[in-house]
């Protein structure tokens, strides 16, 4: 390393020096995760990137193909386990996609209203710990208070903080209480002033913006070619958003603006996450005044084959007793057929591949993770970088290997 | 949403008549049928093509049907954010065939066809990488296919002896439980205990 074997002219005295192999990972902090990455740094400039994955690889594919439609659920809440309730969001829509089911406008409302608390709490985790890779400690003491209270949220209405498993094909699993819609009204009403103050602790630090601007610049071409969804694109100024350019659920009632940056750089989509996060703060509330309203009232599942029968019905009927029965025993059939289902999650498009051959359980389901293609680019983006840059592009692409590995 | 799609199926199968074995639409999704020879260059024409303009790769994934000649069927999902439309391409191979490599073309096709080859043992000709990806260092076989055991053959443990993690044979305390929750009134193929007697009696 040193180059004493090499040395190459006696008069000047220069020297031949040999590029350095380091292995980042996979125990780093800034690694988000299990993420073995071997690069070859020519002083401390990137000059190539390896990303090994696949240490948290847990053949969930393979495990849906022996399960039932039902069963396969709590599976997608452990892909990525920031924001659990966006992955089974996508599962469910396959699911009613091949029945054909119509899932009521109360349940439909509850399901925004979750999928936006996913969001806001995958943003504060990344924005957060990415400031914690650049050298910020207090940014991620204080967004993860307010993960943690959006956390009993999710506990309030489904009974776990992390693992929800709270949608269900056909609806949610069960209705919500009106204490924690207006504790969640409560909460937004709050919640702007602690972004403002992360947003002063972040948005004009030198520091910060030393370490994140010009730092990781995608191009338009570099989206296409490397198959960006999500915040990658945003930040880089393409208006991409699939709750608005292909609307599910019911997104298309709802008024949101879809924040871009301009320069595609670690710096712009920090802006665009935190922006995204007052839009989903906003989404939030009209979801509960929709809730209250008179027409947001009823029942918050398709009540069929593919959902059980309420509890009420069970007590007198012997046919409903029968349903629950082999619904959670053997589970219900999904027509055959393929679909591809996709969902805007936080960290950008998450989608389910659904091969269905007509019995109980998925012939083939293909998770597809946003951050899979993201971080596939590392070698692209990180290439002509400061070693301590690696840290800060990783923390912006949002990469977590619940879903990359899978 | 259907309407457009049908018109851009047309469309496609017009223009490249030797790429396109079919087209369907089910659930408002357009699927292509092509052969494996062809994969590529149509790929290019779907991403160069004014109408189509399919900029963007979504997803590239296998199916493994062991009862058919051609067992495996690639999928390949492709996404236009100008056109505001999606397109999936299936090409169905036999388990001696190659695939053109579709990296020129897409670079993001990388990591994607390392799985399939990873998870189905499929071999794309021309990938300048095709390493396994997920799977373990050294790993053997591969999961997806259908004849592979969901408990795989191998297990890891660390020897306290050896002072290393050492790789052993799967050895089940309990044989895996692969549950029928098929309704022995409709859809089971089996002769349930007993009703073998009926035959007989009669």
């Amino acid at each position: 390393m040193d180059g004493s074997k090499g040395f190459d002219d006696a008069q000047t005295g220069e020297q031949k020096i040999r590029n350095f192999n380091i292995n980042f990972g996979p125990q780093h902090p800034a690694a988000h995760g299990v993420l073995r990455m071997v690069l070859e740094l020519d002083g401390e400039i990137v000059e190539r990137a390896d990303p090994h994955i696949g240490l948290l690889h847990r053949g969930t594919e393979k495990l849906m193909e022996s399960r039932t439609y039902l069963q396969n659920l709590p599976y997608l809440d452990r892909l990525d386990y920031v924001a659990p309730m966006n992955q089974e969001h996508a599962w469910c829509l396959a699911i009613e996609k091949l029945t054909g089911v119509e899932v009521p406008r109360r349940g439909s409302l509850i399901r925004v209203l979750f999928s936006e608390i996913g969001r806001v709490l995958n943003h504060l985790l990344n924005v957060t710990t990415q400031a914690m890779d650049v050298g910020a400690l207090t940014p991620p003491l204080w967004g993860f208070e307010e993960r943690e209270k959006l956390m009993i949220f999710y506990e309030r209405a489904c009974g776990a903080r992390l693992h929800a498993n709270y949608f269900r094909p056909g609806g949610v699993h069960q209705d919500l209480p009106q204490a924690l819609l207006d504790d969640i009204v409560e909460w937004c009403g709050t919640f702007p002033a602690v972004l403002e103050d992360i947003d002063g602790l972040l948005t004009e630090n030198r520091i910060f913006k030393q370490r994140n601007c010009d730092i990781g610049v995608i191009s338009e071409q570099e989206i296409l070619d490397w198959g960006y969804s999500g915040v990658m694109v945003r930040g880089s100024g393409l208006a991409w958003d699939l709750r608005r350019s292909q609307p599910y659920e019911c997104y298309d009632e709802f008024e949101f603006q879809v924040p871009i940056g301009k320069n595609g750089d670690c710096y712009d989509r920090y802006l665009v996450r935190m922006e995204e996060m007052r839009q989903s703060v906003s989404i939030i509330l009209q979801a509960i005044e929709k809730l209250n309203a008179p027409e947001g009232q009823g029942d918050v599942l398709a009540r069929g084959k593919i959902t059980p029968p309420k509890r009420a019905d069970m007590k007198t009927s012997m046919e409903s007793l029968i349903h629950h029965f082999k619904l959670y025993t053997e589970g219900f059939k999904v027509p055959a057929g393929e679909v591809y289902a996709c969902v805007e999650a936080p960290k950008g498009e998450f989608g389910v591949f659904m091969v269905s051959d007509g019995t109980n359980k998925p012939y083939r389901a293909k998770l597809r993770a946003p951050g899979f293609l993201h971080l596939q680019s590392m070698d692209h983006v990180a290439k002509g970088h400061q070693l301590a840059d690696v840290a800060a592009i990783i923390g912006t692409m949002d990469v977590v290997f619940g879903e990359i590995d899978r | 949403m259907t309407e457009a799609l049908k018109e851009l199926g047309a469309l496609i199968e017009a223009k490249r008549p030797d790429c396109v074995l079919g087209y369907s639409i089910a659930f408002d999704e357009l699927t292509v049928d092509v052969a494996p020879a062809n994969i590529k260059g149509f790929v290019e024409f779907l991403k160069t093509d004014q109408n189509c303009k399919f900029s963007s790769l979504v997803d590239i994934t296998g199916i493994d049907f062991p009862e058919r000649g051609k067992r495996f069927d690639i999928i390949y999902h492709f996404l236009s954010m100008y056109q505001n439309h999606r397109i999936r391409l299936r090409v169905s191979v036999r388990e001696d065939e190659m695939v053109p490599s579709i990296v020129d073309v897409h670079p993001s096709a990388n990591w994607f066809e390392r799985e399939v080859f990873d998870m189905f043992g499929v071999l794309f000709s021309g990938h300048p990488d095709l390493r396994r990806i997920l799977t373990d260092y050294g790993f053997r076989g591969y999961p997806l296919r259908k004849d592979f055991p969901t408990t795989g053959y191998t297990e890891v443990r660390y020897d306290e002896e050896l002072k290393r993690v050492v790789y052993e044979p799967v050895s089940l305390v309990q044989e895996y439980r692969q549950f029928d929750f098929m309704s022995p009134w409709e859809g089971a193929k089996y002769v349930l205990p007993g009703d073998e007697k009926q035959e007989e009696a009669k």
